[in-house]
């Protein structure tokens, strides 16, 4: 499983990063939702990878073998940030094409 | 009441913000006497706080904390006010307070909800420089984020809209950076709270010491974009020339934010108790980056042919050079920074003001541009004979600010600009640190040389030279503004000697991070 992981946090991030790298912003954003797919994987995995463990709500369970509870909050809140911030991102996007006419990231395009 | 005094400062912008959403944009006078309350009320707490922390005695180091829910710091969110945090607060504050005069007088149009993002901004820097974990610096450092966007896009144009979209990308970019390493660094430690980490780096295993390492590299990297370090801040000047003025001003204190918590970090969890293989960890890549960045800077400063531009890399030049002075990790070189930090950040907001106000109001009109040197040209001699028989008082006043702004910039006497940074450059030669400290020497009194060079040539233009240059109509709250900040870096320059003792006490606090441990863990 962990080599799994690693390879869809791996090909996420390159991904991201190719698209990032790209001069159309339509590239740029969707390179940076796959940059925050690969770094949230990487948070939730950051915890050590298990499977089957209890959730820390069992108070019967053995405390070593519960799932780490913290990466879990940690990752939810970047969850959600990413989201707000890349919807915020959506937007200048939107206003850049509509003032330049173009959805170059510098604006002007070269080709006609 | 005063238990609480350490969450007002984030709460307080937080509802204040809140309630003037609520509001609407339409009762614009009950809106701006909130915004005033608020900063003037910050202002205060910040001051209550920093008398709260700085003790009796000079060598007494009190950090307040603030547990919040009251849980113990190993499972809960705390905020810490050390004496640094205590400055950062107060700087933000008194900028914040000094800005608002220009900013309600240029946000009388509709334009969208400034003054709430406003409000946002402040809650996020002061969350910034309270928090005592490093997830919450995460949060508070989004929520600042979001709103310098707001600010940045504020009345947009193609240029503003343009400028905008490559700082949010290079911002995301960077809090993607900022999570990985801090996920590092939890995975390796199982702890994100900052003095719990200060305690368990030294005992971190050799196997797992280079992950931890690879975190902090990373999370650094994140704030050396936010400091704007060659080559990461490639998107400064022109987001910050593309700014409104008053916007631009508050933005002078963005990149100390990355300066500030490369200095927390830095010496917290790799001072020099952090045992021999995590001690001063990154110290030489901060010392080298920042002297990097400061010839870029000069470099641009020199090339720069509008006045937005221009007070942007005076932002590189002032960032670098207090991340070449983190590198050397020395008490007397920290306290000289920290002086310095104050003094450039008050210069450069007044000079994004000065450049708000030497630019046409209308914002669909180009700024006119600086010529480009022209020893043959007859450009600046032309009209050597007629003499101007009066100057208009409002030219005067800008002229007169223009000048002691060059002045505190450049670090020329008598200015407190000159006493930050003999402060900054003096331990550097007495404590004979080596090439390292020398070559910051240089660069920096050359940078100071290269500022004169600079600002006088603009002066010479504007001023001088160019009977073309159109001055529009002052407006009071811009020349209140712009006094305040000056009359800040006056009185500071007047009544130096207690502000330095307490910087001189604040670095000692810094390089000694038991204290810090002390007060969080008892």
């Amino acid at each position: 499983m962990e080599a799994v992981l690693a390879l869809a946090i791996g090909v996420l991030a390159a991904s991201g990063v190719w698209l990032l790298l790209r001069p159309r912003t339509f590239q740029v954003i969707i390179g940076l939702t796959l940059i925050s797919y690969a770094v949230n994987l990487f948070i939730f995995c950051i915890g050590g990878l298990r499977t089957g463990a209890d959730p820390v709500l069992r108070g019967d369970a053995d405390i070593s073998q519960y799932a780490d509870p913290l990466p879990q909050a940690l990752v939810l809140t970047a969850i959600v940030i990413s989201f707000a911030t890349t919807a915020l991102f959506l937007v200048v996007l939107l206003a850049s094409r509509g003032l330049t006419g173009n959805d170059h990231v510098d604006g002007e395009d070269g080709t006609p | 009441m005063s238990a609480h005094l350490l969450v007002l400062p984030i709460v307080l912008p937080l509802l204040v913000a809140a309630l003037q959403l609520l509001l609407g944009e339409r009762r614009r006078r009950l809106m701006a006497a909130l915004s005033v309350a608020s900063c003037v009320a910050l202002v205060l707490l910040a001051a209550t706080l920093l008398v709260d922390v700085t003790g009796t005695s000079a060598g007494d180091s009190l950090a307040a904390v603030y547990r919040i829910g009251d849980w113990p710091a190993r499972f809960g969110i705390v905020l810490v006010a050390d004496r640094l945090s205590a400055l950062m607060l107060l700087l933000t504050a008194v900028l914040a307070l000094a800005l608002l005069p220009c900013a309600l007088d240029r946000w009388q149009q509709p334009g969208g909800p400034v003054q709430p993002m406003f409000q946002f901004l402040l809650m996020g820097l002061n969350g910034t420089f309270l928090t005592g974990d490093l997830f919450n610096l995460f949060v508070f450092f989004e929520v600042l984020l979001a709103a310098t966007y707001g600010l940045a896009l504020h009345r947009p144009g193609a240029r503003r809209v343009s400028a905008g979209l490559h700082y949010i990308a290079v911002n995301l970019l960077a809090s993607m950076l900022f999570l990985v390493g801090v996920s590092l660094i939890f995975g390796v430690t199982g702890t994100l709270n900052m003095a719990a980490l200060a305690r368990l780096i030294p005992t971190v295993p050799d196997n797992t010491r280079a992950l931890l390492h690879a975190g902090a590299a990373i999370l650094g990297t994140a704030f050396l974009v936010k400091a704007a370090m060659w080559p990461l801040g490639f998107w400064l000047p022109r987001t910050y020339a593309a700014a409104t003025a008053p916007v631009a001003a508050m933005f002078a204190i963005m990149t100390k934010v990355g300066v500030y918590v490369l200095l927390r970090l830095g010496l917290l969890l790799f001072g020099s108790d952090a045992g021999p293989a995590s001690a001063h960890f990154g110290d030489t890549w901060l010392l080298w980056g920042g002297m990097a960045t400061v010839a870029v800077g000069v470099a641009g400063m020199l090339g720069a042919r509008d006045l937005g531009k221009l007070a942007g890399y005076n932002v590189l030049i002032s960032s670098g050079t207090l991340l070449g002075a983190i590198g050397l990790q020395q008490p007397a070189v920290t306290a000289g920074a920290l002086a310095y930090l104050v003094i450039s950040t008050l210069a450069i907001a007044a000079f994004f003001l000065l450049a708000g106000m030497l630019a046409p109001h209308d914002e669909a009109e180009a700024a006119p541009l600086l010529e480009p040197y022209d020893p043959a040209g007859e450009a600046l001699y032309a009209d050597e004979d007629e003499n101007r028989a009066t100057l208009p008082a409002p030219v005067a006043l800008l002229g007169m600010c223009f000048l002691a702004c060059a002045l505190v910039l450049a670090g020329l006497p008598p200015l407190s600009g000159f006493l930050a940074k003999f402060a900054l450059l003096a331990p550097m030669l007495e404590t004979g640190a080596g090439r390292g400290a020398i070559a910051l020497f240089t660069l920096v009194v050359v940078a100071g040389f290269c500022t004169v060079v600079a600002m006088c040539r603009t002066g010479i233009q504007i001023f001088w030279a160019d009977e073309d240059w159109t001055f529009p109509a002052i407006r009071l709250g811009e020349a209140v503004s712009v006094l305040i900040l000056l009359g800040s870096c006056l009185a500071l320059s007047i009544w130096a000697d207690t502000p330095l003792r307490y910087l001189a006490a604040t670095a000692e606090q810094l390089h000694a991070p038991a204290h810090y441990i002390r007060a969080v863990f008892p």
